[in-house]
């Protein structure tokens, strides 16, 4: 490849509809931060998308091999989209290991960039590559674009005085700054994400910036690609204030939200783990709000320092993936017990045991719903993508506080740490809750209950209503009682005061027919995946319609009715079937299709298809 | 307006409406009177009072006082006390425990809560078994304890709890035995008085399955001249005739004359002294040590993270919601 600054003449711009681009490099090549700049670029010139960040479970495995790989893809769109794309239309290589890796999915005809510095003898050794995939035919019917970046980005910072190693790690700027140019995005909101993240030193700004730019105006002048493009913004948005936002980041601030409208202050005991451990940094940073963070001795200690906060008159919340789930499953079944408010927020990984950290899986919900000692009804709520995260964190709240109970939030890796547009509520929207303890202690019926079946929430330290409580079954004025009788009555009441949440919430709506030959049902972060199959089953003229569910128990209103009006319900889960396992012993006469995958990554949109067209064949 | 003399309280007004329902004899009686007298004695409000405790026989001590109380489950109170004591630094926070809730299954949480100082007073029942489970030996027996899942006698060695708690950074630790009143009473107080988390280890005699297990040194008769109380700023003697000093000498303790004896000083830079006399009981010949081990004032967990809150409300204000939710770039569409 020569230089060609002669070439003035302007390429063609191309506009199109929605583009998949995956990056893919070593875990320190920056692909994270590369991905997470062009996502918030795409936001602000108002693209609608999703994206699948997929990291390896070590921080930084050998560098240059297979399992060392991360990825980061996104799709964005001039019109609405609902997944990150199941295959790429650009993927971008640093290394052999990442060209491998990836290029089985890159689409017919896709474009492959590839960083051919990297693609040295060793390179390929690290790899476990004989020949060089370059050259052996393995990239024939792509559009490949080599480009030495480690060497442009040494020529572009000649000049600076930083160590080479720095100028280095400038290279995924140099990257961006191409994919930039490709798809008309511009350079200042990563200008100035740059000069913030390295203010204290100023010469990384510097270096950042020219690499950025030199990537940009290669694109511009080298003639390395045969035309650019333009993603327009999406007209399809809802009108309103958007922000970017990862699902951790969008639960922290839902679950501060949630007890500031029930009035009380939030804490959080956790311990970290992947890929809850974001919650835990995010509102440990939300000090000024009032928030108090304790990161406990293990995961019981956690959710235990969580109780004595509630206890305490707090809104105790913990946050903890799978394995933490379990550690934390008998202090749950006190706070049942004991009946204080409590959030749990459960940010799913693939299991069992320590299982596949980094990767999704939606296979705690049987732990969730059933998992605990005695007859132990707790709810359970999922979330379903980055942007409905506010909502159910302040609906966790919500129901803990008015029912006296600990909640479950369910989440996942893939909402963890995927970004997407939201779209943000009006202040005065937000419907508060306060709290109100009781403190008349003429009425001291520490387990009495009121219309909801909630009992008294009573603060320590309020005068003339000292009062125990404690795991021992008790009466309702909170002394231990192994009458019979009363453990019979308690266990009951206890049931139904969670059944009876079922009253209050909507019934799901139905997106399509309300008769059909399938119903596609889902749960968590498969909403967006089922939204693009019904989309396709539409357009094919297949008697298709969805509902999601975001309340797992109690499940909401309505469903028998729902279910009657298709011959199959489709239930794909990331996870061997326990949705459909569930559903089946709660509604006895329908016909429940499972679709179970557990292979660490979300549903493809073909995959569910072909499920689809099976059934209706 | 005239100031109102706090309200006169007795042992009656910290004593719960149910029925106590330990076996007669047991150590545990003698210790809830202790702790309800020093309260009413100390002017202690019932209402800003919490027992906390985990399980075991021990730990059913908050049903029969009259302040708040939460039994909670076993071996997690020291977390649930922290979580309490961060949210409520207004409340006394108090943690019942036996041997087995806090040195077996607890383990974990008495180091953390040891180690980060939070300001409330932990009494640990040390009877060496398991009495609510029917008399297994606990990690306080000593090798050798024949119980019905150790019929051949223990094999593995126990903690003592005190140098466990010292070595865990507890900035108070302390002895006393359940059939002294006067000294437990004295203890509690100095317990109670001191800021950060107080350890007291209260020797407790379980009638039913470890019966008079401590009487070689607690016995009335004897007890002069088995015991040893370590009191700060005086000397280190005991014998009925006070006849007999302890002082150290090349990192061990010595007996020696009382005039030669040791003056007891627990709130040294480092916990070394109170390890020592700690180690005592396993030296032949030499008393059980008890009193204060260690007295020392450090940072508090309860206290510092509140102070953080506070100093980040000074800094940026009192946190808005709507700006959290609009922070970070945003656009309008
Ligand atoms: C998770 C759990 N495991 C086991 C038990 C059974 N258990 C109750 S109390 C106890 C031991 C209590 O010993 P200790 O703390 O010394 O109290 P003591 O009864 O001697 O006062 C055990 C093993 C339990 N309640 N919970
Ligand atoms: S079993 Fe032992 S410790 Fe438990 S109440 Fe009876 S005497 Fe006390
Ligand atoms: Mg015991």
């Amino acid at each position: 490849m020569t230089s060609n600054s002669e070439s003035t003449q302007e390429l063609p711009l191309q506009q199109v509809d929605r583009v998949v681009i995956r990056f893919a490099g070593d875990s320190g090549d920056g692909i994270q931060i590369t991905g997470s700049q062009f996502t918030m670029t795409s936001a602000i010139v108002g693209n609608d998308l999703a994206t699948l960040p997929d990291f390896p479970a070590e921080i930084r495995a050998p560098a240059g091999t297979r399992p060392g790989v991360s990825g980061f893809q996104i799709q964005f769109s001039s019109s609405d989209i609902h997944t990150p794309g199941d295959a790429p239309d650009v993927l971008v290589a640093m290394n052999p290991a990442a060209l491998v890796v990836n290029l089985k999915e890159l689409k017919p005809g896709g474009t492959l960039v590839v960083n051919t510095g990297n693609f040295k003898e060793q390179d390929l050794r690290k790899a476990k590559l004989d020949k060089n995939p370059l050259e052996d035919g393995s990239v024939d019917g792509y559009r490949v674009i080599e480009v030495d970046i480690n060497e442009r980005v040494k020529e572009a910072l000649a000049e600076l005085t930083i160590s080479s190693k720095d100028k280095e790690r400038c290279k995924n700027f140099y990257t961006l700054g191409l994919m930039y140019w490709l798809y008309s995005r511009p350079l200042e909101p990563t200008l100035k994400w740059l000069a913030d993240k390295f203010k204290r030193t100023p010469e990384l700004v510097e270096a950042n910036q020219m690499a950025l730019k030199a990537g940009y105006n290669a694109g511009d002048i080298r003639e390395l690609f045969h035309s650019h493009y333009e993603v327009l913004k999406t007209e399809s948005m809802p009108p309103g204030t958007y922000r970017n936002v990862m699902g951790n980041q969008a639960t922290a601030i839902g679950l501060v939200a949630g007890s500031k409208l029930a009035n009380l202050r939030l804490v959080l005991g956790s311990y970290p783990i992947t890929p809850a451990s974001t919650v835990l940094e995010t509102l440990a940073g939300y000090k000024s709000h009032g928030v108090i963070t304790i990161q406990a001795e293990d995961e019981i200690a956690a959710i235990c320092a969580a109780i004595g906060a509630s206890y305490g008159g707090c809104l105790g919340l913990t946050s903890t993936s799978g394995p933490g789930m379990a550690l934390k499953t008998e202090a749950m079944g006190l706070a049942v017990a004991v009946e204080l408010p409590l959030v749990i927020l459960d940010v799913q990984r693939a299991g069992p045991s320590t299982g596949m950290p980094t990767k999704v899986e939606q296979s705690d919900l049987f732990q969730s719903i059933l998992g605990r000692n005695g007859d132990t009804p707790m709810p359970v709520l999922a979330i379903s993508r980055p942007s409905d995260a506010f909502e159910m964190a302040i609906e966790a709240c919500r129901i803990a506080v008015q029912y006296m109970t600990p909640v479950i939030l369910l989440s996942d890796n893939y909402i963890a740490n995927g970004a997407e547009p939201w779209r943000l509520p009006e202040m005065d929207s937000l419907k508060p809750f306060p709290v109100h303890f009781h403190d008349d202690p003429s009425n001291m019926e520490v387990f009495g209950r009121n219309e909801l079946g909630a009992r008294p929430w009573i603060l320590p330290g309020t005068p003339g209503m000292e009062h125990r409580i404690g795991g021992l079954e008790r009466d309702s004025k909170g002394n231990v009682s192994y009458d019979p009788d009363n453990h019979q009555r308690m266990t009951l009441e206890r049931q139904n005061k969670i059944l009876n949440i079922a009253k209050t919430l909507p019934k799901p709506t139905i997106q399509g027919e309300a008769q059909g030959d399938v119903l596609l049902l889902g749960w968590g972060s498969t909403v967006g995946v089922l939204t693009r199959v019904f989309e396709e089953a539409k357009a094919k003229g297949q008697k298709v319609s969805r509902i999601h569910l975001r309340h797992l128990w109690p499940l909401p209103p309505g469903l028998e009715d729902i279910f009657a009006g298709f011959k199959k319900i489709l239930v794909p889960e990331l996870n061997m079937g326990q949705l459909a396992r569930l559903l089946r012993s709660e509604f006895q006469h329908h016909d429940f299709v499972s679709l179970p995958k557990v292979t660490g990554q979300p549903f493809l949109t073909h995959e569910i298809v072909k499920e689809v067209d099976r059934i209706l064949a | 307006m005239t100031l109102q003399d706090p309200p006169k309280r007795t042992r009656k007004d910290f004593q719960s409406d149910q029925e106590v329902r330990w076996c007669p004899g047991c150590g545990d009686y003698a210790i809830l009177a202790s702790v309800q007298k020093y309260m009413a004695e100390a002017g202690v409000d019932p209402a800003k009072t919490v027992v906390v405790s985990g399980i075991g026989c021990s730990s059913r001590f908050p049903y029969y006082m009259n302040t708040y109380g939460f039994h909670t489950i076993h071996g997690r109170a020291p977390a649930i006390a922290t979580g309490l004591k961060v949210a409520r630094p207004d409340l006394d926070v108090w943690l019942i425990t036996g041997d087995g809730d806090s040195m077996s299954i607890g383990g974990n949480h008495l180091i953390h809560v040891l180690r980060r100082n939070v300001n409330i007073t932990i009494l640990m029942f040390n009877n060496e078994i398991y009495g609510l489970t029917k008399g297994q030996y606990s990690p306080t027996s000593p090798v050798g304890t024949v119980k019905k899942s150790t019929p051949m006698g223990s094999v593995d060695r126990p903690f003592n709890p005190l140098q466990l708690v010292l070595g865990s950074q507890a900035t108070f630790v302390a002895r006393s035995v359940d059939a002294d009143p006067g000294h437990l009473g004295k203890i509690l107080k100095a317990a109670h008085e001191h800021q950060g988390t107080s350890f007291v280890e209260i020797l407790q005699n379980c009638v039913i399955f470890n019966k008079d297990f401590y009487k070689d040194a607690m016995e009335r008769s004897v007890r002069p001249d088995k015991t040893v109380d370590l009191v700060a700023g005086e000397p280190v003697v005991y014998g009925k005739e006070r006849d007999k000093g302890l002082r150290f000498h090349d990192m061990q303790v010595e007996a020696c004359a009382p005039g030669d004896a040791l003056v007891w000083n627990p709130s040294g830079p480092n916990s070394a002294p109170g390890f020592l006399m700690a180690g005592l009981s396993e030296q032949a010949g030499m008393p059980t040590p008890i009193g204060i081990f260690r007295d020392y004032q450090a940072l508090r967990y309860d206290t510092e993270v509140n102070s953080q809150v506070q100093k980040a409300v000074a800094k940026s204000g009192q946190g808005n919601l709507k700006d959290l939710v609009y922070a970070g770039e945003t656009w309008q569409v």
